[in-house]
């Protein structure tokens, strides 16, 4: 059976975090591969972006952090999905994220993070095989 | 030879190159610059015929500058060496000064935390995860006058990267040196003070476009009068470029900006001689090496041009672009991370090579965190051996008269020139940005660069080439989480401490202050003086000027 329904992403910036070329990018990217895409905008607080996700009804949320605070950040976000029974949206993020911080996010329910140098089709072709 | 001679046997020679192209094909087809501008496969006096030495090129310390700003550059002395850094509370930050003056640093470079630069204190709710992250955090006059403790502020000039805020942490300056014993006369420093990158590039924005260019016309009218040696700005194209521009947009959205800003000020009544000579700029240096030379001379030019021509300046040092320059932080790789090393040292040759007046070069680790003080001495030991060691130093402008610089820095100004008069077009470079015309430039740039990377067009070694595996960096800097707790108990005892009726009355002022049309510059030294922190400082502004709604857009 053909599944033409969209993908859609909820492309935010959680925190303070100025830092938004790559989540534009990257946004581009997934819109350029057929996905729905809404961009936050700056600024946006783990609450925010948790009512975002459910009132715009996304298959995927993408989280970009460059600040530092991902580690305060992203587990937030995920308490607040599960909190609202939502916790079956794919949660990713990337940014500055050192690699030991990686299993405590995995562990907080983030799928998969994606760090500098990754390429955009990476970030699709994960999207494309873990939406269900 | 006379131009027309070399013409034609430039001709004839490429036709005999031509010829041999089916056998020994060329890397590629067309060779275009990093930001996209065509490189020929030679470069000869015809390139520059419409080249005029005097008018164009002129010496070191006269108009039109391309040449370099003072009469004889290095051969005085260096660029300021300085390192951007910060991080974790005052003390921490104190120390890492200390540190970086002991290696041979000559100037300092305040990073400041998220919230500090949004206007936050970190015991608001939205400073949670960022306390102390990616600067210093700043509450209080308290957290200034320990960040400065035991550093001579007679004798060391201090760049701050703060933008909405500027005005808060230059009263901190002060007040800070008054303590000190230094007359604000004496002091000598830098505060970026550059909203409209913010708002197209960089993040820290905090009131509307029209009251932030208030406050910046503001602090150029009382450093005018009582910080004569203070760099009242820093217009940046650094983000800019870092947030994907090309170089050509660089130096366009950058002296765009540069005109908005000149312009407020001679609406609010200044004379463009008494404010011109303290504004400063700030470049990146990116990989391009010989665009990037280029770049540097074509903005030096182009200002003065602009500053005589359009504005009437008269004074000389009004005329010169000072510059900045920092190394790409995009450019840097989280694969093979000790290229980065390499890359560094080209950027900041290229800086070098180009006129700089200071520079900050990356660290070999910060495509993962914040650098470690190892890996920021080998990068400040970058520059001194370019200094030192080199000699590209001891002969001024060494490249120019090459025909490829000289035919560059003139593209480079030519086509940021189309840029300028487009955003004039627009309104000027507020509307620019209100109408996100500049924010979709750059993201169409960063879109089209990331593309050619990924199909392989545009080669970045260890990424799509040359890979390799190999073990990343253990020894991350890590920004203590305790920073947070640390912060808000100091902020705590701050407000339990200080007279809390002069706080009052020193918020009370700076509303009347802000609602009129008096200088914000004196109320906000006095609210700093009597411990007000800046959290509430930017609400009672907030109170009066609202705040900026981004337009979103991909």
């Amino acid at each position: 059976m053909v599944n033409d329904k969209k993908i859609r992403v909820l492309a935010a910036k959680p925190g303070l975090d100025g830092h938004d070329r790559g989540i534009k990018v990257i946004s581009r990217a997934l819109r350029d591969a057929g996905m729905e895409v809404i961009y936050t905008g700056l600024r946006q607080t783990p609450s925010q972006i948790v009512s975002a996700a459910i009132q715009e009804d996304v298959d995927v949320v993408a989280m970009s952090v460059l600040s530092g605070a991902h580690n305060y950040l992203f587990p937030k976000v995920m308490e607040l999905l599960k909190e609202r029974n939502a916790e079956d949206i794919l949660v990713i993020g990337g940014g500055i994220i050192p690699d030991e911080d990686v299993p405590a996010m995995k562990e907080a329910g983030i799928a998969a993070i994606f760090g500098p140098g990754t390429y955009t089709q990476d970030i699709i072709d994960y999207i494309q095989a873990n939406v269900s | 030879m006379d131009n027309d001679k070399i013409k034609k046997k430039k001709e004839a020679w490429q036709a005999e190159v031509e010829k041999g192209l089916a056998k020994r094909p060329e890397r590629k087809e067309n060779f275009i610059s990093l930001s996209e501008l065509p490189v020929e496969r030679l470069y000869t006096p015809d390139n520059l015929t419409e080249l005029d030495y005097e008018r164009d090129l002129g010496f070191p310390g006269q108009y039109p500058f391309t040449r370099g700003v003072q009469p004889t550059m290095y051969r005085g002395r260096f660029w300021t060496m300085r390192q951007y850094a910060g991080f974790g509370t005052a003390e921490e930050s104190n120390e890492r000064y200390k540190y970086l003056l002991e290696q041979g640093q000559t100037g300092l470079s305040v990073a400041f935390d998220l919230p500090t630069q949004i206007g936050y204190d970190s015991d608001d709710e939205v400073s949670l995860g960022e306390v102390g992250k990616v600067g210093v955090a700043i509450d209080s006059l308290a957290d200034m006058e320990t960040l400065f403790n035991g550093i001579p502020m007679d004798k060391v000039s201090t760049s701050m990267t703060i933008n909405a805020p500027a005005a808060i942490l230059l009263a901190m300056y002060i007040v800070v040196g008054e303590k000190q014993g230094v007359k604000s006369d004496r002091l000598a420093g830098t505060i970026q003070n550059d909203i409209l990158k913010e708002y197209s590039a960089r993040g820290t924005y905090i009131f509307p476009p029209k009251p932030s260019m208030r406050i910046i016309t503001d602090i150029f009218a009382y450093c005018t009068r009582e910080v004569p040696r203070w760099n009242t700005i820093s217009i940046s194209g650094y983000h800019i470029r870092e947030a994907g521009s090309t170089a050509v947009q660089e130096v366009a959205f950058t002296l765009a900006n540069g005109i908005a800003y000149v312009e407020a000020a001679l609406k609010a009544g200044l004379n463009v001689d008494d404010f011109g000579p303290r504004l400063s700029f700030f470049f990146n240096s990116h990989l391009d090496f010989l665009e990037e030379i280029a770049k540097f001379r074509a903005a030096r030019r182009l200002w003065a041009r602009i500053m005589k021509e359009r504005f009437g300046a008269k004074n000389p040092r009004s005329l010169m672009l000072r510059f900045h320059t920092q190394t790409a932080g995009c450019a840097l790789t989280a694969q093979q991370p000790a290229n980065n090393i390499v890359r560094v040292a080209f950027q900041a040759l290229a800086a070098v090579l180009g006129g700089t007046q200071s520079l900050h070069t990356n660290s070999m680790d910060e495509a993962f965190s914040l650098p470690t003080e190892e890996a920021v001495s080998i990068a400040l030991k970058t520059q001194q051996v370019i200094g030192y060691e080199t000699g590209v130093t001891d002969t001024i402008d060494p490249l120019a008269g090459s025909y490829f610089i000289e035919h560059q820095t003139s593209r480079i100004e030519t086509e940021a020139e189309k840029y300028i008069r487009k955003i004039e077009e627009m309104g000027g470079a507020v509307a620019a940005v209100e109408k996100g015309y500049i924010q979709k430039e750059i993201q169409e740039s960063a879109y089209h660069y990331q593309r050619n990377v990924e199909n392989g067009e545009r080669v970045v070694v260890g990424i799509n080439k040359f890979q390799t595996e190999e073990a990343k960096p253990s020894n991350l800097l890590r920004v203590d989480p305790v920073v947070s707790s640390q912060q808000c108990e100091k902020l705590k005892k701050i407000k339990a401490e200080r007279d809390q009726a002069s706080v009052d009355r020193s918020l009370e002022a700076l509303i009347k202050a802000a609602k009129g049309d008096e200088n914000l510059m004196s109320p906000i030294i006095e609210a700093v003086r009597c411990y007000t922190t800046l959290g509430e400082i930017c609400n009672a502004l907030r109170s009066v000027f609202g705040e900026y709604e981004a337009s979103v857009m991909i």
